[in-house]
């Protein structure tokens, strides 16, 4: 195995998962798979290999400095749970 | 105790940049929007929505790059940032990790000891802003306004090159300055415009390598960046000394209770890993194109005020002032072209009179009351012997208050400077004639008595005499 059960229990907590232990034992097993794939990779030598930003060879496209979008909040909000006086409520967030 | 501390400060400074739209999207940027207004389905983080680059921040990046004489990268990458937090939809922050657009620039300061000093700039990153949380006057809840959401920032980063607050405070005001003058971003503080945080460590003087760093968040006033940075310092200080350690974290400024409290675990919270935006491809950017931005640079801060000095004899305090922006340095120019008086006159008016109207009515140069023109034209008064200095400072007031430009006010309220030197002598004869025990006095050999008559004859004339041509009439009558 090449990951073990706390790395997945780190990587449960980043993507806020709560897993159960079979779960977890599942999780181990599977990532651990998915990783020794990818792992394979390693294999070619890319010391003079820069490194890919994007599979599409091309440059980022530009759009001018234009305000396109009008205010259209109460057809947004219609799938939000809750909203008061125009703002999503959420549980409460405390610093 | 006896260990002397050295501390040491680098700054991430988030500059909004001066947009209509939105870094990905149409959206507009003003501030003070109802909620949630001004956000589209781009900034809202709908499934299926791509984000497109606005051209004008790529723009404003290199122009910032350029002012700094940093590296502006041919390519450059975006990255997704992840986290979870309510006021970032999408999950993650588009920014630039690896590649970012500007690099390896610098700045000069004049540091708190008087000696030049040079902060490098690490880089500076273009990033997507997250929505504001707002908590007063809701219970169990967090309202959450997305309107903030994708407005454009630049990410100034600098080297840990400072070493006390003052100097973090002088190096982040010249930063100001500098995204002032080329017009890329406001830098409203009040507005969160214009914001930074502060990575501050200490160590034994002599020391090599770095002591444990906290980093300050959400610094928005000059005051509280010396303040915060001040206090971590001390706290820092004495939890070494009693021989404890500091921790890398995020801390949180209270200026009410002038202190700085730990906000959560840094090493935690840090995994953001970072790839490259699969939406977004390399930005390429052409020499052509830098070449092209960098000829539209406006004249910066330090190269105007050696320039003010040089063409205008100014003293470097008050080039110093008068460039501080790039409004006030153009009005202050706009007087010098106008008037016949000396650059230094004129800089006296602009700093002084005016400095000091603007400050009562806390007003910014641009809601001046009287126009650079207006003020050449008193200045001109003065000049030419239509008025004295005493006198303008009446007309000044009168024209700040809107009475009409000085030729008017001295006019409506006569207030011409007698030259007729008939009249004068009129006065001067009445006043000696009234007041013969001084007379006597002078005559006995107390000089300083020259002082009085000239006084009584100014306030016999309202002031409007010249003072210089009094005193000598004075000198003549009185031998």
């Amino acid at each position: 195995m090449s990951l073990d059960k706390e790395q997945v229990q780190h990587i449960a907590m980043l993507a806020r998962l709560n897993l159960s232990d079979e779960e977890y034992a599942e999780s181990v097993e599977k990532l651990s798979k998915i990783v020794d794939f990818v792992d394979q990779l390693s294999a070619v030598d890319t010391t003079d290999v820069v490194p890919m930003a994007h599979p599409v060879d091309a440059a980022q496209r530009l759009r001018p400095d234009d305000v396109t979008a009008t205010n259209d909040r109460d057809h947004y909000q219609q799938n939000a749970p809750e909203v008061v006086d125009g703002l999503y409520l959420v549980p409460k967030v405390l610093e | 105790m006896s260990v002397a501390w050295e501390v040491v400060i680098g700054l991430e400074i988030h500059a909004q940049l001066a947009t209509k739209s939105k870094i990905f999207s149409g959206s507009p940027t003003a501030y003070g929007a109802d909620p949630n207004t001004q956000a589209n389905l781009v900034d809202l983080g709908y499934p299926g929505v791509l984000p497109v680059l606005n051209k004008e921040v790529v723009r404003m990046a290199t122009l910032f790059g350029l002012a700094v004489s940093a590296t502006v990268a041919r390519r450059s990458v975006f990255a997704r940032k992840n986290y979870f937090y309510p006021d970032l939809p999408k999950g993650y922050q588009i920014s630039q990790l690896e590649l970012p657009i500007v690099e390896h620039g610098e700045m000069h300061i004049i540091g708190v000891d008087g000696m030049e000093k040079r902060i490098g700039i690490t880089r500076a990153h273009l990033e997507e802003d997250a929505g504001k949380s707002i908590h007063e006057g809701l219970d169990a809840s967090s309202g959450i306004d997305l309107n903030r959401a994708g407005t454009p920032l630049l990410e100034i980063v600098s080297e840990p090159d400072l070493r006390s607050a003052k100097d973090a405070v002088t190096y982040m005001k010249k930063i100001h300055t500098i995204v002032h003058y080329l017009g890329i971003s406001d830098g409203n503080m009040q507005e969160g415009s214009f914001r930074c945080d502060a990575n501050v460590s200490v160590r034994p003087m002599g020391q090599k390598e770095l002591g444990t760093r906290a980093e300050l968040k959400n610094l928005n006033s000059f005051r509280y960046i010396e303040k915060a940075i001040n206090i971590e310092v001390e706290r820092q200080i004495d939890l070494i000394e009693d021989g404890g350690t500091v921790v890398q974290e995020t801390r949180l400024y209270d200026s009410d209770k002038d202190e700085t409290r730990s906000m959560r675990s840094k090493e935690e919270a840090n995994d953001y890993r970072y790839f490259p935006d699969p939406d977004l491809l390399p930005v390429e950017i052409s020499n052509e194109y830098i070449e092209a931005i960098r000829a539209t640079m406006p004249e910066l801060p330090d190269a105007k005020q050696a320039r003010f000095i040089d063409e205008y004899e100014l003293k470097s305090d008050d080039a110093a002032i008068l460039t501080a922006s790039r409004m006030l340095a153009d009005f202050y120019e706009g007087v010098v072209k106008a008037t016949d008086a000396t650059a230094q006159v004129a800089a006296n008016w602009v700093i002084g009179d005016l400095g000091g109207a603007l400050n009562r009515d806390g007003l910014g140069i641009s809601d001046s009351k009287i126009s650079s023109d207006e003020l050449a034209g008193l200045v001109d008064r003065i000049h030419d012997d239509t008025i004295s200095g005493k006198i303008a400072k009446q007309v000044f007031e009168a024209m700040w208050d809107g009475e009409g430009s000085a030729d008017d006010v001295i006019e409506s309220k006569g207030l011409k400077q007698i030259t007729d030197s008939g009249a004068i002598e009129l006065v001067v004869d009445k006043v000696i004639a009234d007041n013969l025990g001084q007379v006597a006095e002078y005559k006995a050999g107390k000089d300083k008595l020259i002082g009085f008559f000239v006084g009584k004859v100014m306030q016999e004339t309202k002031g409007q005499a010249n003072p210089g041509q009094v005193n000598q009439m004075l000198r003549d009558k009185l031998k």
